[in-house]
């Protein structure tokens, strides 16, 4: 019954005539791509202080290459991975596509929407050799490269305010039982154990990754990536996801973290002023803490540590989840002078010295190889160069897990780790919900 | 009837009518008609929004009626319809009412009263996002121990809220619908029914009430039609969730379709919301009587 049909031609009955109409009636046609010259656009995120420097070095490029500049358009993270989609499926996405690779790229591979640059890296070795290796495999789909590593490594990171740990005289975790333990000491006090930002959902996950990898080492959740059978009825599966479920019932995440958003870094905010004592984030959110907490950065109040290990757990702890970069592909629907202006950005403007200096001054380790130095002399240092030495010391790099996974799967799945951490559902019927579309 | 003349004229409009129609009907068939094909088509695919669209049969429909998602999706969107237009319904009747007097205080109200109708859905969700977030909003920095609640995190109380914010939305449009309907209501009624010794109350459910029927169907419908596809508003504040507590089919529609790539059973939904939309405008034309001309004047 699989008979493929033109694509054209249902598109063209669905959209063709009112999109006509209205890019009749408007005059513009958006950031295409259809209309040609060397001028590439480049599609990302907003909020600073990435953003500022995103736009730097598209500035930076568009001064050195006068005839051939890049138009940049930036969104907000959550609307922005809805939107480039829509773009790429309606054959208008931005010759340069910004995004975290895995299965989101596969997809666009799988569609043919964007450039095979395996030969390119070939010839380019220069670029490819700068990186670290580890940042390749999310790039990388059946042998293939479709994607460039750029921007930072970014591991999660168990962040915790010293001064409330001084108040309360309590010690940083250094394994679950001691998060458990942790949690009723700090409630007593009024302070909110964790800070969590529960509607954005891939912030709860964070909690299932590190628990996953603790109890039972990477080989858990490759299972279900491989897709294995019923692979989340997997003994050690249940047990993390009940132990998530102990600290919820704890009380162990701040009241009310269900109606918190991170797009607003509310989540950070109640790091910084004090409201609650951890947090597990993105080590961007350095970044961010930085900018916008006072001097609670400069002045030491914020300390940072890996994930401990579970006790009794197989996982290294050494171990951790994340981005390994943020990558860069080239849209197959662009023009040839795109094309070639989007190369001569990743060859020329990616990571720059003024961008690798800008990135480690937001407190990010670039992807790049030999950076130890220039972190050292940093006034971030200690977070840097503990960013650099956990990239490169982890056994295991995994990939956030909406990343790797397919879009449709990745949606079915925040949905029910949200309904995991509402207590609507037990750790049993999450696996069974879940085992339901293993392989898709 | 019969005259030349009459004639003439038919003939006449004849020519003219269909032109002046034209720009509407292409519009129409342009943006809802076309649309609505293309989705029916959609349905009967498997397509993940980048790749080719396969045919494959009734497979979308065969998923997405098994999903148990769906009869939550539909309870949902079933609550949020009765309860925002039980809500909406009775304090828009008596706004509208008040509003209608001459008085010139009235008159300042109701500019007051427009404003939500100047606000866009998003801006509207964004805003009360901020005031009540439970660690930095209004409750938090009023010491308001009330309004500091989870009230996106608690299925109970997300869904209320959502309620609650679209009736703010939406009251001040339907409250000058039926501003207009009272002041159309003949001033010779009350004058009459003062005269007979029926007080405020009585005058309001003896003659404004009855008299506000066609525009209380009219104003119904485009709640009970307009709540069945209610988006935006509901995707900013709550983007469905907490879990699914206010996942309407239109958010539904959208989450598979642009989140999880399924544009097939996407378009099964949006087939499903196009028929209940129609049932439901076809059901309260039905409840306005069989004859629109007949006249509630009598006796006036």
């Amino acid at each position: 019954m699989d008979t493929p049909i033109s694509r054209r031609t249902v598109l063209g009955l669905a959209a063709g005539v009112p999109a006509a109409m209205a890019l009749a009636a408007c005059g513009t046609s958006g950031p295409g791509t259809g209309s040609g010259g060397g001028g590439a656009t480049y599609w990302f995120l907003n909020g600073q202080p990435q953003e500022g420097v995103r736009t730097g070095a598209v500035d930076r490029f568009n001064k050195a290459n006068p005839d051939a500049k890049i138009k940049a358009t930036t969104y907000q993270n959550d609307a922005y991975k809805t939107k480039i989609k829509t773009a790429i499926g309606a054959g208008q996405a931005p010759t340069i596509i910004w995004g975290w690779g895995g299965g989101t790229l596969r997809t666009y591979v799988e569609a043919d929407q964007v450039e095979d640059l395996t030969s390119w890296f070939d010839e380019n070795a220069k670029v490819k050799d700068r990186l670290f290796p580890s940042t390749f495999g999310a790039a990388t789909v059946d042998g293939k490269i479709y994607a460039m590593p750029c921007e930072t490594v970014q591991p999660i990171v168990l962040y915790y305010n010293k001064k409330i740990f001084d108040d309360v005289g309590a010690e940083p975790p250094q394994s679950w039982d001691d998060i458990m333990a942790l949690v009723p000491k700090f409630n007593a006090k009024g302070i909110a154990p964790f800070s969590l930002a529960g509607q954005s959902r891939w912030t709860n996950m964070m909690w299932l990754e590190f628990l996953f990898d603790r109890t039972g080492g990477p080989e858990v959740f490759q299972a279900v990536f491989d897709g294995e059978k019923d692979a989340w009825s997997n003994p050690i599966a249940l047990t993390a996801l009940g132990k998530v479920q102990d600290l919820v019932k704890a009380r162990g995440f701040i009241e009310g973290f269900s109606s918190i958003t991170a797009d607003s870094n509310a989540d950070q905010a109640l790091l910084y002023t004090g409201k609650t004592a951890m947090m597990l984030h993105g080590s961007w959110s350095y970044g961010i803490q930085q900018a916008d907490g006072g001097d609670f950065v400069s002045s030491g109040g914020l300390g940072f540590m890996n994930f401990p290990p579970v006790d009794g757990g197989t996982g290294d702890p050494g171990n951790t989840v994340g981005n390994p970069g943020q990558y860069l592909s080239i849209s197959s629907k662009a023009t040839a002078e795109q094309k070639e202006t989007a190369k001569k950005f990743f060859t020329e403007g990616v990571l720059d010295d003024e961008e690798v200096k800008q990135w480690i001054g937001t407190g990010g380790v670039p992807v790049l190889q030999g950076t130890q130095d220039q972190l050292a002399a940093d006034k971030n240092a200690e977070f840097l160069e503990f960013t650099y030495d956990i990239a490169s010391n982890a056994k295991t790099f995994a990939q956030s897990w909406d990343q790797a996974m397919s879009p449709t799967a990745a949606e079915t799945l925040l949905d029910n780790i949200v309904k995991l951490f509402q207590l609507s559902i037990s750790p049993q019927q999450f696996a069974d919900n879940m085992n339901a579309i293993i392989g898709q | 009837m019969n005259t030349p003349t009459g004639h003439q004229s038919r003939r006449g409009r004849r020519g003219t009518l269909p032109l002046l129609a034209a720009p509407a009907l292409v519009c129409f068939v342009g943006f809802a008609i076309v649309p609505v094909l293309g989705v029916l088509a959609l349905s009967f695919t498997t397509w993940d929004g980048l790749g080719e669209i396969r045919l494959s049969g009734v497979t979308s429909w065969r998923a997405v009626l098994a999903d148990p998602g769906l009869p939550h999706a539909v309870w949902v969107t079933f609550l949020v319809i009765i309860a925002s237009w039980a809500v909406q319904t009775p304090l828009s009747i008596l706004l509208g009412t008040f509003l209608a007097g001459q008085q010139r205080y009235r008159g300042v109200l109701a500019v007051v009263y427009v404003i939500p109708l100047l606000l866009s859905s998003a801006a509207i969700a964004i805003a009360y996002k901020a005031l009540l977030d439970p660690n930095f909003g209004l409750g938090a920095g009023l010491g308001i121990e009330f309004l500091s609640q989870d009230w996106l995190g608690k299925p109970g109380l997300a869904f209320g809220l959502v309620v609650f914010v679209v009736s703010w939305q939406f009251i001040p449009f339907h409250s000058l619908i039926y501003q207009g309907g009272v002041r159309q209501i003949p001033r010779s009624m009350y004058e009459a029914a003062q005269l007979d010794g029926a007080g405020r109350v009585r005058q309001f459910f003896s003659i404004t009430l009855p008299q506000l029927k066609y525009t209380i169907i009219t104003s119904s419908t485009l709640m009970v039609v307009g709540s069945l596809v209610f988006f935006d508003l509901i995707f900013v504040l709550t983007e469905g969730g907490p879990g699914d507590a206010t996942r309407v089919l239109a958010l539904d529609m959208y989450k598979r379709g642009f989140q999880a790539n399924l544009m097939g059973p996407a378009s099964v939904i949006a087939v499903i919301l196009v028929l209940v939309g129609l049932l439901l405008a076809l059901l309260f034309r039905r409840l306005g009587g069989r004859d629109p001309s007949q006249s509630q004047f009598e006796g006036a």
